[in-house]
């Protein structure tokens, strides 16, 4: 989705930078290859980004203007909760639904462009006070729960992999809202993605809160309208 | 063995004492970890000195030649967590807040420092100019 933004944006002084975070080395090159990217592609195998932009899960963007300010603070981009609309009756998710999130992630990508083209004057560039009022604030919890989750990278690659669980185990409860260390860590299937059955009981604990809260923007809404 | 790891870097200290939850190396060795320097004002860092606090000081420095100094007391003044395995030969320390999420008042964006697919460094201060929209994805 990123490789068209970036053609249709090139007589702009804009980029996009994307960043994998993937603690195994090798894991995000199979999907790197696939979109040949114009556009640097960096890995985080440590989840440094999630420290210092206070990321709990992917995908989510940063906008950062031409003096490295935050325009705005992560947000989830390009995602949406279809999973959860699966009609009964249908076996499926609803066209409605399908047709919604392509409908949505279109309006991200327009508000992107907006910015690109207008800067500060765009109507999606946030001032100050709405960005510090969207930013997660330090919190001594979250802080110690990226420590324990680099402690258990190290432990793992020390051989020590029950050392590891316990540091791992401990991240998760001290930050139970980021996916972004429990999927790293949780078992994987084969393809790589963690969505075994633990995956599923954790979506389904999440009862009405959301997994990808979408973007507070103007036109952006979770679901379709039904009129 | 002692390896110690910071957010973005880590560093291997093969003298260091380990005692409970207390850290004990040379002052060297804690200026290379955390960046200050011992000096008579307090732990110092450009233009900053952060004093040993009086009542307190037996925690943080102890000894002479080699004068030691405890990285993990230091570290917890700062504000940032000290976590270790059992074993106390693995430590890992989390970012201050001054230096994790957003200092008060600003909404700059904090440089890092990444490698891409080849193994070639780039910092988001490399792109400074451009607008960049950060985004993030993940195999798993």
């Amino acid at each position: 989705m990123w490789q068209q933004l970036v053609e249709d944006l090139a007589g702009e002084d804009f980029t996009v930078i994307a960043v994998a975070l993937d603690s195994e080395p090798g894991a995000a090159e199979p999907w790197i290859e696939a979109a040949s990217p114009t556009y640097p592609v960096l890995i985080d195998r440590t989840h440094v980004l999630a420290d210092l932009f206070g990321i709990i899960n992917v995908p989510t963007a940063v906008w950062i203007d031409e003096d490295e300010r935050i325009v705005r603070p992560a947000e989830v981009a390009g995602a949406y909760e279809s999973f959860r609309h699966v009609d009964a009756d249908l076996g499926r998710v609803p066209d409605a639904d399908i047709d919604h999130a392509k409908q949505m992630r279109l309006t991200y990508l327009e508000a992107i462009k907006d910015w690109a083209a207008r800067g500060p004057e765009s109507e999606h560039a946030l001032s100050t006070a709405e960005i510090r009022e969207r930013q997660a604030s330090f919190d001594p919890d979250i802080t110690e729960a990226h420590a324990r989750f680099r402690l258990g990278q190290h432990l793992e690659a020390a051989d020590d992999p029950s050392g590891a669980r316990t540091q791992f185990d401990e991240a998760s409860r001290l930050h139970p809202e980021s996916w972004a260390i429990w999927r790293q860590t949780s078992d994987k299937l084969e393809n790589g993605i963690a969505a075994g059955p633990a995956f599923a009981a954790r979506v389904a604990a999440l009862g009405e809160r959301r997994y990808y809260p979408p973007p507070e923007m103007a036109g952006i809404s979770e679901a379709p309208t039904t009129s | 063995m002692t390896t110690i790891i910071a957010a973005t870097e880590t560093f291997d200290v093969p003298n260091a004492i380990a005692e409970d939850d207390a850290l004990w190396m040379d002052a060297d060795d804690l200026a290379r970890v955390s960046g200050y320097e011992l000096k008579p004002e307090g732990f110092c860092r450009d233009t900053v000195c952060i004093p040993v606090p009086a009542d307190r000081a037996d925690e943080f420095v102890r000894g002479t030649e080699p004068v030691l100094t405890n990285l993990a007391a230091f570290w917890s003044h700062l504000g940032g967590p000290v976590v270790r395995d059992e074993a106390a030969t693995h430590w890992s320390l989390g970012e201050p807040p001054a230096s994790g999420a957003l200092p008060f008042g600003t909404v700059d964006a904090p440089d890092f420092t990444l490698p891409d697919a080849t193994g070639r460094l780039h910092s988001l201060s490399d792109y400074r100019g451009q607008k960049v929209l950060l985004a993030t994805w993940a195999s798993w």
